[in-house]
């Protein structure tokens, strides 16, 4: 079907077309409230085509199975009113070889995906029997085909295998907070590592510590700097928003802008990674790309279109959305790393709050790299140990500055949610505001 | 395949199952964005998106699965409903309702799919322009979208619905920056089946844009704990978040002491306080004649004179706590199982003036428009696109944008005081579960809470 699309857009007017199909191929089985409820069977697909008529971009996409009048219709309607192309589609066709699936997968039988999700649960609640759990075990085979009109083509399978339990204690009004999740392109057999982390928070957080308010030390858990640090630090390395001036690294390649022990890559060749893959959604080959070595900013992420708008090289990092439009986004994201672990890095600390999750992240100037929010789950660290978990405490800081000015340790780092390795981040003081 | 094709097929394949229940439901959406970010036009695109669907119950376990095309549908049934039976070991609880069969007539004003894509544009490069023309503004960003969709849904038990909307939304905003200082400010604004709103934006561009820039020059809040008047769209956000999510049964059938915590009678607010929730209540972004479960939509209230007297419901979450279904169980498309959602929620008007509230405040302050924010049930924490400093009674200085933060219960039992201009927030979309954005609106006059902890945001 991509042929013809591409043959039907050109004979109708388009001087350059691009086709991309993907499909997604789903298993979940899901857990509510301690116990299975819930199969499912997702089998997904859908085409984006691109035009370019003279010099101008046209988008379509759609879900429609055979849909090829439609869709070249609407790509072509669209483009007269289109953004001035700055590309074209890449000719490539050769690519590196990357690990991306694992014939295990799809071979996984159903009964051990339930006994599985099932052990989780009960593992977790065997130390804590008042938790109500969630949990999901998933497995998928993604396939993706893309051609062009220039010659370019690409195709590859992916499997995603993902394991995840969360759990709520709920006392009074007082409600905690648990879980954690795994994913990677190959089988999980073993759910170890994700209980192991469960119960350590739920030990973390067995008694309940205050903090006064102030500027204190403060650890990142490798999940902590997922879900608070890593949104704001991540957007100031889109290409876009470097060429829009947003970004406040814009014009800074080169600079040693961060602490030396900071260092940051995307890694799209690793093997096995739920983020892996031999090129971008737009045919650029994968490469692994450093963005920061040794504190210094290296590179920046690049789709076709903001490249050439920028006049910079395209680094494979166009991503498709759900409707085919294409935007930047990292692929595997690699941080730089040292020896200590988690409980050591709490150790070497010796006073101040750990955070795990934050809520609320994601508002106030992202863009210039502030981060803030209430803790909904961390711990105070008091003689070089966790005493109990806090609440009503509130953090805010800048991630640039911090991993400029503050960086007191990286520790060992691990995989959150199969595209990131991140290490627990100790930082020598952010500004902590606790109620009462 | 025509609707009525769908239908036979629909029908045809349901038959003669041995589950407790099983559903088809097949959608079709056809929509149009337009993106700008900064200067330049980003995308411009159109897209359809057609699947469906098949949940199956037995005992207690659902199966689900998805699909896009819809031949062979009797297929895609065994398929769910083997699911179901290899999940389901205990009892199924589906609340009962009548089975409706209904063709809902689209009731349409401006019907953006008649609005060429050439005047689509040429307004939008107006509102684009609108902003940069406004001294001190350094960026801009505008989102368009226009999306027209229909759902069959059939079930086991002799349902049929067939039913259409038009969702448009626009997201305008603009940034101001000076040596490193960034500000933002922006609007979200969005109607159902109607396009009209989206000619008539001048005058709020031209608003946001020059809101931008003012931020530049304001002062941050002094960290603390004031009397905070919230504005009816912050106030219809905090409705939605901090209480909304709380009342939705998923969250609570299955938790034991979720349920001895909201329970129906407990006290929440003080007597002035009215919560409802209601896709019955008619044209607004959340408002619908049938869920995804082909349940007539309703007006539910959560929250009368201050205490807990009802909820949420899909028809499981009701069936299994002996409740009434509330028409609540809406999936964004054929992807998702339809589950427990908000459609539109607010806070009943009071008598209330706005000179009334904030009359006795000596330094509060009054927060505006809509940011971002979150829940986890118990706490929230939400920013504010504006805010005031309150002195001596009256609206003082503009602030930097703030944050507020809390605790839900304690927070709502420090609502007192209820404005009489009730309004809705109709540019927002709901999250949960993946499920997102989902298209909700969210209303409240103004409303005084005693204290609240305020933070720069």
């Amino acid at each position: 079907m991509l042929e013809e699309l591409i043959d039907v857009a050109l004979r109708r007017g388009a001087q350059e077309a691009e086709a991309f199909y993907s499909e997604v191929e789903e298993t979940p089985v899901l857990f509510e409230a301690n116990r299975l409820k819930q199969l499912n069977g997702r089998q997904v697909s859908g085409v984006a085509l691109r035009v370019i008529v003279d010099g101008r971009l046209g988008a379509a996409s759609s879900s429609r199975p055979g849909d090829v009048e439609g869709l070249v219709e609407m790509a072509l309607e669209a483009a007269p009113y289109g953004p001035e192309a700055h590309f074209s589609f890449p000719a490539e066709d050769g690519y590196p070889q990357v690990e991306t699936y694992d014939v295990a997968v799809e071979a996984f039988p159903l009964d051990d995906m339930v006994h599985l999700g099932q052990s989780l649960i009960d593992a977790v609640r065997r130390q804590q029997p008042e938790l109500v759990c969630d949990a999901s075990v998933r497995k998928a085979i993604h396939r993706v085909v893309g051609l062009n009109s220039n010659g370019g083509s690409f195709q590859y399978r992916r499997t995603i295998f993902s394991v995840g339990v969360h759990g709520t204690l709920v006392r009074g009004t007082d409600m905690l907070f648990v879980g954690d999740s795994q994913a990677s392109c190959q089988a999980i057999r073993d759910g170890s590592a994700v209980v192991g982390e469960v119960l350590r928070q739920l030990r973390w957080a067995e008694r309940t510590a205050r903090v006064a308010t102030g500027e204190m030390p403060v650890v990142f858990t490798p999940q902590g700097v997922a879900g608070a640090l890593l949104g704001p630090l991540a957007t100031a390395f889109s290409g876009r928003m470097v060429h829009q001036g947003q970004s406040p690294l814009a014009g800074r390649l080169g600079e040693r802008l961060y602490d030396r022990r900071f260092s940051l890559w995307d890694d799209p060749t690793l093997p096995y990674r739920t983020g892996s893959r031999i090129c971008d959604d737009e045919g650029v080959a994968s490469r692994r790309l450093p963005l920061v070595e040794e504190g210094v900013v290296r590179h920046f992420l690049y789709d076709l279109q903001t490249a050439g708008m920028a006049g910079a090289e395209p680094t494979g990092h166009g991503s498709r959305g759900p409707g085919g439009q294409v935007g930047i986004s990292p692929s595997c994201l690699v941080f730089s790393e040292g020896e200590m672990g988690l409980e050591e890095l709490v150790r070497e600390v010796g006073e101040g709050l750990v955070v795990e999750q934050l809520m609320g992240a994601g508002q106030g100037n992202v863009l210039g790299g502030d981060f803030s929010g209430n803790v909904l789950l961390g711990y105070k660290i008091e003689g070089g140990e966790v005493v109990g978990r806090v609440k009503d405490t509130v953090v805010a800081g800048n991630v640039h500055r911090l991993l400029a000015e503050a960086l007191l340790a990286l520790g060992r780092g691990r995989w959150v949610g199969g595209s990131l390795y991140v290490p627990p981040i100790a930082f020598a003081r952010l500004s902590v505001a606790a109620k009462g | 395949m025509t609707p009525d094709d769908l239908r036979e097929e629909m029908e045809k394949a349901l038959r003669g199952w041995d589950v407790d229940y099983v559903e088809v439901r097949i959608d079709e959406t056809t929509s149009t964005r337009i993106v700008y970010r900064g200067r330049d036009l980003e995308e411009i695109g159109r897209s359809r998106s057609f699947g469906g669907n098949v949940r199956a119950l037995y005992r207690g376990g659902w199966g689900f699965v998805s699909f896009n095309d819809p031949r062979d549908l009797r297929r895609r049934v065994e398929q769910a409903v083997a699911q179901a039976r290899f999940v389901g070991r205990e009892k199924s609880h589906l609340a009962e309702v009548e089975p409706v069969v209904a063709i809902v007539p689209l009731e349409v004003g401006k019907d953006p799919r008649l609005v060429p894509l050439a005047r689509k544009k040429e307004l939008l490069d107006q509102y684009n322009e609108l902003i940069w023309s406004t001294p001190g503004v350094s960026s801009s960003n505008i989102f368009y979208s226009d999306a027209h969709k229909r759902v069959l849904f059939a079930s086991s038990e002799g349902a049929f619905v067939q039913q259409e909307r038009i969702d448009v939304t626009v997201r305008i905003g603009a940034t101001a920056r000076r040596n490193g200082d960034v500000q933002q400010a922006s609007v979200s604004l969005g109607a159902l089946n109607d396009y009209s709103f989206v000619e008539t934006l001048h005058d709020e561009v031209q608003r946001v844009a020059r809101r931008a820039v003012e931020l530049l020059d304001a002062p941050y809040v002094k960290p603390g704990v004031y009397p905070v008047v919230l504005d009816p769209i912050l106030a219809g956000v905090f409705c939605h978040e901090a209480f909304g999510h709380l009342s939705e049964a998923d969250h609570i059938y299955e938790n034991e002491r979720l349920r001895e915590l909201m329970v129906l009678g407990r006290r929440f607010g003080q007597p002035v306080l009215n919560i409802v929730d209601g896709a019955a209540v008619p044209g607004l972004r959340g408002s619908y004649r049938y869920d995804d479960e082909g349940v007539p939509a309703q007006k539910t209230y959560l929250i009368k004179e201050g205490v807990l007297v009802g909820r949420l419901h899909s028809r499981e979450t009701a069936g299994k706590m002996g409740e009434r279904p509330t028409g609540n169980a809406r999936a964004l498309d054929y992807r998702f199982p339809p589950i427990v959602r908000m459609t539109n929620t607010y806070i009943e008007p009071g008598d209330a003036t706005f000179e009334q509230l904030i009359a006795d405040i000596k330094e509060g302050v009054y927060a505006c428009n809509w940011y971002g924010g979150t829940t986890s049930m118990e706490m929230f924490t939400f920013s504010a696109g504006e805010a005031y400093m309150i002195r001596n009674g009256r609206v003082a200085e503009l602030l930097r944008p703030v944050k507020l933060t809390g605790n839900v219960f304690e927070t709502l039992m420090n609502i007192d005081g209820i404005g009489r201009d009730l309004a809705f927030n109709q540019g927002g979309g709901c999250g949960k579960a993946g499920q997102m954005p989902l298209p909700v609106s969210n209303g409240s006059p103004h409303i005084r809470i005693r204290q609240c902890v305020v933070g720069e945001r």
